[in-house]
């Protein structure tokens, strides 16, 4: 897109060629009404509200595109009685409830009918039953419902469930003398307003999706809200904590609304979370699981010198990565001063993926983030179950198959219904664990510039392909000419006779023919069918801009060297830019802080996961810690930006900065180590307060900083090792993967995402098999084994069971050695 | 400018001067004064004047508290928390503006949804220690539910005195006997309202 100037009421803006007029306007703090329209969204030309006048020709600017000099006006005369029709219309009927209303003043109906000076009704249309709908964990109300549709939106384009549609909304059509007496825009909205009201595309009143709640975030007006939230609280009491959240590496800037609990209990509690949902869109465990709080602490001094007592005695610290990068920093400081042995395998892996990616790719970090493969249209995905991994980046691919008629190959053992149904532009490919190497050498070889890969892969890769002869069929159209009798009347005599007519006409027929094609094993291997190069060829047309998102299963693969390698390389020799997601909230941050170790020593102190002493901020440790609610701090997202966090709640315990004082490393506050975190070149040296945290009209990210990717000496040798075939897991198959909204054991401590534990199965695979549903089953596996009882899970398909991580009680992770598929005897007990 | 204001006809409206002497300024006045206060017996002019009137048991002030003046129907005194005339139900909705008007931030509500899904308070709370009584709560009252009443006499040995939502509403027998009052003061409906307000078109 190129840049271009248009003006708009008198000033000249600088855009890009095809971006749309509402866009371009916001981008330059110009105003425009609009209702329906949602940025990264695709238009949805429901409320029209948008209509201005471009080169003397009204147009909707949500949907026209800027072109090179175009005269833009906003406001005329004309627009102006249009929008106002339009706001007495989406009023026609509106019930007056705005007292009790959840959306509490913050309404956009509110807002644009006071803005449009609407001051009396000239419409009336008979009203039918809009009583409400319990749909779950949403409570929609047709009665306020202004059918904007911003939700089908947001559903559709962003989040990728398709759960919401537009249903009949029936009852009488509108009187036809309104059609000569309106403006013919308001009129034409009002006609499809009256229609329609919004439904539920799977046919029962109950929701079946990924509970993210983005829909109730869009919603202007009360129609669509929280069920925990309704009636709880007016929107201006709540006090907004601008905040990241803390579940996963996504990193998405959220509010917590804080008020005190009750008349009675003065204390801050969170009420609900809050999003810029223009921006940025959150997943379920962002916006319900808000109340992971430690709470009830005070400073239990015993503990604290037991705690101490430990540190002095312990050569470990055993650590999560669910904690900001200055506890990462406070746990390095404490480790070069006294010597303890940092151990955490999950970050460790991806500290030793990242280093063995350098080798090749010459940066310390991958070159793209999340907002890039958003804005690409060719998108591949190895190695993650994208869906509960890093619910954005699912949003991401989601956005770009929807908005930018984008494609995209799914590789994953795991078959999964959700990412199937993004599109039809979407292959996934279910290949078998411990394939990801083929993967990526198959992505290589469809992709990468063969002129400028090493020779070696190019011949490695062309070992792969053969010419094989296949006899394809197909339907060719063949001329037939063959006589027909007619019965003609014969002008001249007047009589009729026979005449014989030679027609001709064209016959399908199927002919078959040998063809010589390539055939290209790495396919076979990896179980894709035949007609792969038709999909991809057809999925390509027109695509320019690739995106590759890798997962932790390869980090944890036995052969991840390898695999971190193949990446690189993709990344060096095919057009494809590159995002990592990082296992948990931080492990991106711990990564590039922490020197991790591999072994464990003696004695250990675990921070939010086993030890001989148990520092927990999930309450259950030997001292108590803050969560990430409670504190000040930075996180390290995926999109590799330090963003800072805040304090919801407060705390009254003691933190690890308390100890790290006990212990004779200073500082008043634990972010006074934000600057400090500077010392590490990737990490700049800015004051925890000087942070910033906002984004612009324009849709920029004014968060924290981005984290600085260090070059380092490429190695010449960019060799990889061959395909192990025999390196393939089959039979019963387990894999270590959480449920939807749900990541960690905070996650799992809220009170609004109550998943049940367990052993997830596929429907399909209970159908077949003899398990149901609550039936307790020994899970053995090489490292251990487990029992627990069977959870149906729709969001999930094939034969591969799933253990999460979310409860640790269940110890899932010890099934295990790493890599998250492994083979597995399951039992009924 | 400012003579409109210093000439104010005094004389012409019925108004005069009181002839006070000027402060005495030097010393030998100031003392001719107090010999003046000491010796002309001004003192039992005033006290003739109050046996006077208290031998003619012609009082002009009510013996509080057997005896209380009527108050006006506008006075702001402890809240009330009114019922609807058609149905005995509570008027308050539960939208909290009272909450958020209040400039002494002495009111504070809980709400939830009951179980015919409507907005229900659960715990209201006004404390009156800290109430000012302006009346914006009921101004701002968008059902007329929350008023004040005439209710002056709550004093309280603590500084804190709080009164709940179930005092403040009429009780039930004050609606069976059709009793209840409803408040003139501030926020009430103004006379000649029905006039005023333009009527919405309907399709029925």
């Amino acid at each position: 897109m190129s840049d271009i100037v248009i003006n708009i009421d008198g000033q000249d803006v600088k855009t890009q060629e095809g971006e749309f007029i509402l866009n371009a306007a916001r981008a330059n703090n110009i105003f425009i009404p609009a209702i329906c329209y949602l940025t990264r969204c695709s238009p949805t030309l429901a409320c029209r509200i948008c209509l201005v006048e471009a080169d003397g020709k009204q147009v909707y600017a949500c949907n026209a595109k800027a072109k090179p000099g175009m005269n833009i006006t906003t406001s005329t005369e004309e627009i102006e009685k249009e929008r106002r029709a339009i706001m007495e219309v989406y009023d026609v009927n509106h019930p007056l409830q705005c007292g009790v209303c959840d959306q509490s003043g913050e309404c956009e109906l509110q807002n644009y009918t006071l803005e449009m000076g609407v001051d009396a009704q000239s419409y009336a249309v008979k009203d039918v039953d809009r009583s409400a709908h319990d749909w779950g964990h949403l409570h929609y109300d047709p009665g306020l419902c202004i059918v904007c549709e911003r939700c089908v939106t947001a559903c559709k384009d962003m989040i990728g469930d398709n759960s919401l549609k537009t249903v009949a909304r029936g009852g009488d059509a509108l009187d036809a003398e309104f059609k000569e007496s309106m403006p013919k825009d308001a009129y034409a909205m009002w006609n499809k307003l009256n229609k329609s009201i919004i439904g539920l595309t799977n046919g029962t009143d109950v929701l079946d999706c990924t509970s993210c709640g983005e829909c109730a975030a869009v919603c202007p007006v009360g129609a669509l809200v929280d069920t925990q939230f309704m009636y709880k609280s007016n929107a201006w009491e709540l006090t907004r904590v601008p905040a990241t959240c803390g579940h996963c590496s996504a990193g998405c800037q959220i509010s917590y609304d804080v008020k005190h609990t009750s008349v009675a209990n003065p204390e801050d509690k969170i009420y609900r979370v809050m999003n810029e949902w223009n921006y940025v869109s959150l997943c379920g465990a962002g916006r319900y699981g808000f109340d992971y709080q430690n709470t009830n602490v005070s400073r239990d001094e015993v503990a604290f010198t037991n705690a101490l007592e430990a540190f002095k005695k312990a050569d470990t610290i055993n650590f999560t990565s669910t904690i900001t990068n200055e506890e990462a920093y406070i746990l390095q400081k404490l480790s070069d001063k006294f010597g303890y042995k940092l151990v955490n395998e999950e970050a460790r892996s991806f500290q030793t993926f990242l280093k063995d990616y350098s080798e090749i790719s010459g940066t310390t970090l991958y070159g793209s983030d999340l907002k890039e493969s958003m804005n690409s249209n060719f998108i591949v995905s190895i190695g993650t179950a994208i869906k509960t991994d890093n619910p954005n980046a699912r949003y991401s691919l989601n956005n770009s198959l929807t908005v930018n008629k984008g494609a995209a190959l799914y590789f994953h053992p795991v078959a999964d219904p959700i990412i199937d149904g993004l599109s039809k532009n979407i292959l996934s490919i279910n290949h078998k664990p411990l394939q990801e190497e083929i993967v990526l050498y198959l992505i290589l070889d469809l992709f990468a510039d063969k002129s400028q890969l090493p020779n070696e892969i190019v011949e490695y890769l062309a070992s792969f392909h053969s010419m094989k002869s296949i006899t394809v069929t197909e339907t060719i159209k063949e001329k037939v000419v063959e006589i027909v009798k007619e019965t003609k009347v014969n002008e001249e005599t007047g009589e009729e006779e026979v005449v014989e007519v030679e027609k001709s006409k064209m016959v399908p027929k199927q002919v078959s023919k040998e063809v010589e094609v390539d055939d290209n094993r790495l396919l076979a291997m990896l179980g894709i069918e035949d007609g792969f190069d038709d999909i991809l060829s057809k999925f390509m047309k027109k695509k320019d801009s690739f995106s590759l998102i890798v997962g932790p299963d390869l980090y944890n693969h036995p052969n991840s060297k390898n695999l971190a390698r193949l990446v690189a390389l993709v990344e060096k020799y095919s057009q494809f830019k590159l995002v990592m997601i990082p296992a948990l909230t931080n492990t991106l941050g711990v990564a590039m802080i922490n020197t991790l170790s591999s072994e464990a020593g003696t004695t250990t102190i675990g921070y939010n996961t086993k030890g001989d002493f148990i520092l927990s901020a999930l309450g259950n440790g030997d001292l108590d810690m803050p969560a990430i609610n409670q504190q000040e701090g930075t996180l390290t997202s995926i999109n590799k930006r330090v963003n800072p966090t805040n304090a919801a709640l407060p705390y009254g315990g003691y933190t690890l900065n308390d100890i790290a004082n006990a212990l004779g490393v200073e500082a008043e506050n634990t972010i006074d180590y934000t600057v400090e975190l500077g010392s590490n070149p990737a990490f700049k040296a800015v004051e925890f307060d000087s942070l910033d945290d906002y984004y612009t009209n324009r849709g920029e990210e004014i968060r924290g900083y981005k984290l600085t990717p260090l070059s380092v000496e490429v190695s010449s040798n960019e060799s990889v090792s061959k395909i192990d075939e025999t390196l393939i897991l089959e039979d019963d198959i387990i894999y270590l993967a959480n449920p939807v909204r749900q990541f960690t054991d905070f996650t799992n401590k809220t009170e609004n995402l109550d998943e049940v534990s367990g052993v997830y199965m596929s429907e399909e695979f209970l159908e077949r098999s003899d398990y149901n549903e609550g039936d307790t089953v020994n899970i053995k596996t090489a490292n251990g084994e487990l029992s627990a009882s069977i959870v149906s899970d729709n969001k999930i398909a094939g034969d591969i069971v799933i253990l999460p991580t979310f409860d640790s009680k269940l110890n899932s992770e010890a099934l295990v050695n790493g890599y998250r598929f492994t083979k597995a005897s399951i039992q009924k007990v | 400018m400012m003579e409109q204001f210093n000439n104010r006809n005094i004389s012409d409206n019925g108004y005069f001067l009181v002839d006070i002497v000027d402060y005495p300024t030097t010393g030998w006045g100031k003392f001719k004064r107090a010999i003046d206060r000491t010796f002309k017996l001004e003192l039992f002019v005033g006290l003739w004047v109050v046996l006077r009137e208290m031998i003619k048991f012609d009082i002009h002030t009510i013996s509080y508290p057997e005896e209380k003046m009527p108050i006006g129907p506008r006075y702001r005194a402890v809240h009330e928390m009114k019922r609807l005339w058609e149905s005995d139900t509570e008027r308050c909705i539960g939208c909290g503006l009272c909450e958020k008007i209040c400039i002494s931030d002495c009111i504070r509500m809980d709400t939830r949804i009951d179980e015919e899904s409507r907005k229900e308070v659960s715990e209201y709370t006004i404390n009156l220690g800290r109430c000012i009584f302006c009346g914006y709560c009921a101004e701002v009252c968008p059902e007329l539910a929350i008023t004040h009443g005439g209710e002056y006499e709550n004093a309280s040995d603590q500084r804190e005195h709080f009164v709940d939502y179930e005092a403040m509403l009429t009780p039930m027998d004050v609606m069976k006997q059709n009793a209840q009052k409803e408040f003139e003061g501030f926020g009430a409906i103004t006379p000649h309202e029905d006039e005023r307000v333009k009527k919405t078109p309907l399709a029925y």
